[in-house]
């Protein structure tokens, strides 16, 4: 079946650009905020939306992603809020895709079954579980292909040739790339490094591949872009809207435009680049 | 619902690491082709009879082994029941039974050519044996440690400063084990090519919990054939504190297929269960965090809760699979004790026996406490006494206002 991403994807390779890919924590600082923040992704040129799911024990994630996770659950965002959240974003956009990212617990003690039916329901298109790797394909990875949403794997300097294709086998909607090993927020990605490996990855897939982790600027976003089918910026963005909060972490009235700024400039620094070669 | 019983309760795990439904291998990509050649390494080191016969001279000659098992006279008249005998864990070279576990991730790690070692700590028993033994062997060694651990546990935090290591205050969250734990898995995400995660406990991914298992048995193996020498026969009962549980699965694995021998896990209570504490099994459900599956605090959108207890060591909202799996096999039952029950106990035994017991141990003392008076005085029951209370002296005389 056919999925918002991969419609996006290849409307996209058509346009013969590569897609930009944002990621914003649900419920950071405030759900109120967040949903006005992810309304205005698409109009300042996002292509598909990262949505985090907030939890407590992010290990993956540097200190920014850490601090907005933390920001939500005070807020009293949850896994219900997150999806309800992208219901209520999908009742003005059809098409932009939506991809939930974060940890297993929480979709675990929600339920395996009720949240892939919830989830599809409320519109989201495709997840990125960080610690469920294709060893523990049966738990998520599965059942949420048959319920049709993309899981969408992450491949890392250290997944060699030969853990490549597990890593692939049952992955679809793209590939996240992430360019260094590493926290998110953390490095960054050398443009020529991430060409290779890019190249690596599209030797064992047809799949579109998006690169991330450590692309802060609209240069570094372009030289990414160049090299890939996609460029994932989170951290900077959540940057970005910690530093347009008050005292006491609360929205203020420039927080929308701050991280809706941020993207626009990003974006087009992105739709200046070519279109890596297939 | 009980599960099917199996033939053994000592064959897990199985070879994608799962006790049951517990275990299992959660963590990012990033690590999991380390994870996997740190099973192969530990397999071809298992298989090596070069390997067991250096451990076992460095177990003997530079760990002291093996450790005592001691008839607690006094504490058994006072009690005015069973027969109670100390696995003397806390007479180990540091002080606690760590070291057992330190030094067989350490001698993995040299096979895997890995220079430096990073580790999590509480209590501060863990990070000092990871210490101790990268001074021996000449290896980097960052041991990460919750700001209010650090606190809490100074002398421990002094003596890994000592030996080399540097300590890594941690302040993400409540600051205390399981924050140190996300920390050390953060930093061994960034240098995976040339770290080893030297992990503390039966916890974490496939196969940590397994191989800590495997050098914590030592500690049942040698009770088994002392208690078998001083009194002819099994002990009737065990008992061992749990926080991750490494102590208490050393001890419990070997006598796991005896069915006479009954076996009781002491976890944290702090304040009472109702209100802050660290007792997983008692106060929590099946979950995943830190590369497991198994008993977690939590709350009912998944995020997890913070532990209390008074012992940094058992400050942790989760358990080791293999517990996880025992409770719900029912060969281990578990029970709880409060801080003010392991202080009580840690006062006790200090007048009693001569012997100050770490914080963590003073819990299973407290459960000895409970049982033993209505025990008849044949029955032979082993408690593990995994640390020493050097550490805890002066967290313990602030609480009690130097009245001892």
């Amino acid at each position: 079946m056919t999925t918002r991403i991969d419609t996006r994807f290849a409307e996209l390779q058509k346009q013969g650009r590569a897609a930009f890919v944002t990621f914003v924590m649900a419920g950071d600082p405030d759900l109120k905020t967040s949903l006005e923040i992810i309304k205005a992704l698409p109009a300042a040129g996002a292509d598909v939306i990262e949505i985090g799911m907030p939890f407590t024990d992010p290990m993956a994630d540097g200190p920014a992603i850490q601090a907005a996770g933390l920001r939500a659950l005070k807020a009293g965002t949850t896994l219900k809020k997150t999806l309800a959240l992208v219901a209520t974003f999908r009742n003005d956009d059809n098409t932009t895709p939506i991809v939930l990212m974060g940890y297993y617990n929480p979709i675990y003690i929600y339920g395996v079954d009720r949240f892939l039916v919830d989830a599809k329901a409320a519109g989201v298109d495709g997840l990125i579980i960080v610690d469920l790797p294709p060893e523990e394909d049966t738990e998520l990875c599965l059942p949420a292909m048959k319920a049709g949403l993309n899981f969408i794997r992450l491949a890392t300097p250290t997944t060699d040739d030969k853990r490549l294709p597990a890593v692939l086998a049952n992955t679809s909607g793209f590939v996240y790339y992430v360019s260094i090993t590493g926290i998110t927020g953390s490095g960054s990605a050398d443009a020529a490094a991430v060409g290779a490996a890019v190249a690596r990855i599209k030797r064992h897939t047809d799949l579109p591949v998006c690169v991330g982790f450590g692309i802060r600027t609209p240069e570094a976003a372009r030289a990414i872009a160049g090299q890939a089918n996609g460029a994932v910026v989170g951290s900077a963005l959540i940057d970005a809207l910690q530093k347009s909060l008050d005292a006491d972490n609360r929205a203020t009235a420039g927080t929308v435009a701050a991280v809706a700024d941020l993207v626009a400039s990003l974006a087009a620094g992105i739709r200046g680049a070519k279109q890596a070669a297939e | 619902m009980n599960p099917v019983l199996p033939n053994s309760f000592r064959s897990g795990p199985d070879e994608r690491g799962h006790f049951g439904i517990f275990g299992g291998r959660f963590v990012a990509e990033t690590l999991m082709p380390l994870i996997l050649d740190l099973e192969k390494a530990y397999a071809d080191a298992k298989a090596d009879p070069a390997f067991q016969a250096e451990m076992d001279g460095y177990l003997k000659d530079y760990v002291g082994r093996p450790s005592p098992l001691y008839f607690a006279q006094r504490l058994t008249e006072h009690l005015g029941g069973a027969k109670i005998y100390f696995k003397r864990e806390e007479l180990n070279h540091t002080g606690s039974h760590k070291v057992n576990n330190v030094l067989g991730q350490i001698m993995v790690a040299r096979r895997m050519g890995k220079k430096r070692i990073i580790a999590e700590t509480g209590a501060g028993q863990h990070g000092v044996a990871t210490a101790t033994l990268c001074a021996r062997f000449g290896l980097e060694c960052i041991v990460f440690m919750g700001a209010v651990d650090v606190e809490r546990q100074q002398p421990n935090v002094i003596r890994m400063e000592m030996l080399g290591a540097r300590v890594v205050p941690v302040q993400a969250g409540a600051r205390t084990l399981k924050d140190a734990m996300n920390e050390a898995m953060r930093d061994w995400v960034t240098n995976v090519s040339d770290t080893f995660y030297c992990i503390g406990t039966v916890a974490g991914p496939h196969p940590y919990p397994m191989m800590v298992r495997d050098f914590q048995s030592i500690i049942g193996t040698e009770t088994r054939a002392q208690m078998l020498e001083a009194e002819g026969r099994l002990p009737d009962s065990l008992i061992a504190c749990i926080g991750g549980g490494s102590n208490a699965m050393g001890l419990f694995h070997p006598f796991l297929d005896d069915p006479t021998v009954k076996i009781f896990g002491v976890e944290a209570a702090g304040h009472g269960l109702t209100q802050l504490h660290a007792a997983s099994i008692a106060g929590g459900r099946p979950g995943v965090l830190h590369g497991n599956r198994t008993y977690l605090l939590m709350d009912d959108d998944g995020q997890i809760l913070e532990g209390h207890s008074i012992s940094a060591g058992l400050d942790y909202p989760g358990i080791g699979p293999e517990h996880s799996w025992l409770h719900e096999t029912g060969r281990v039952t578990y029970q709880s004790a409060t801080d003010d029950e392991a202080l009580a106990a840690f006062q006790l035994l200090s007048k009693l026996e001569g012997i100050i017991p770490a914080l963590e141990p003073a819990h299973a003392i407290a459960k000895v406490m409970e049982l033993a008076p209505s025990l008849p005085k044949d029955h032979l029951m082993v408690v593990n006494m995994s640390g020493r209370g050097d550490k805890d002296i002066p967290q313990v005389a602030e609480i009690l206002g130097g009245r001892f």
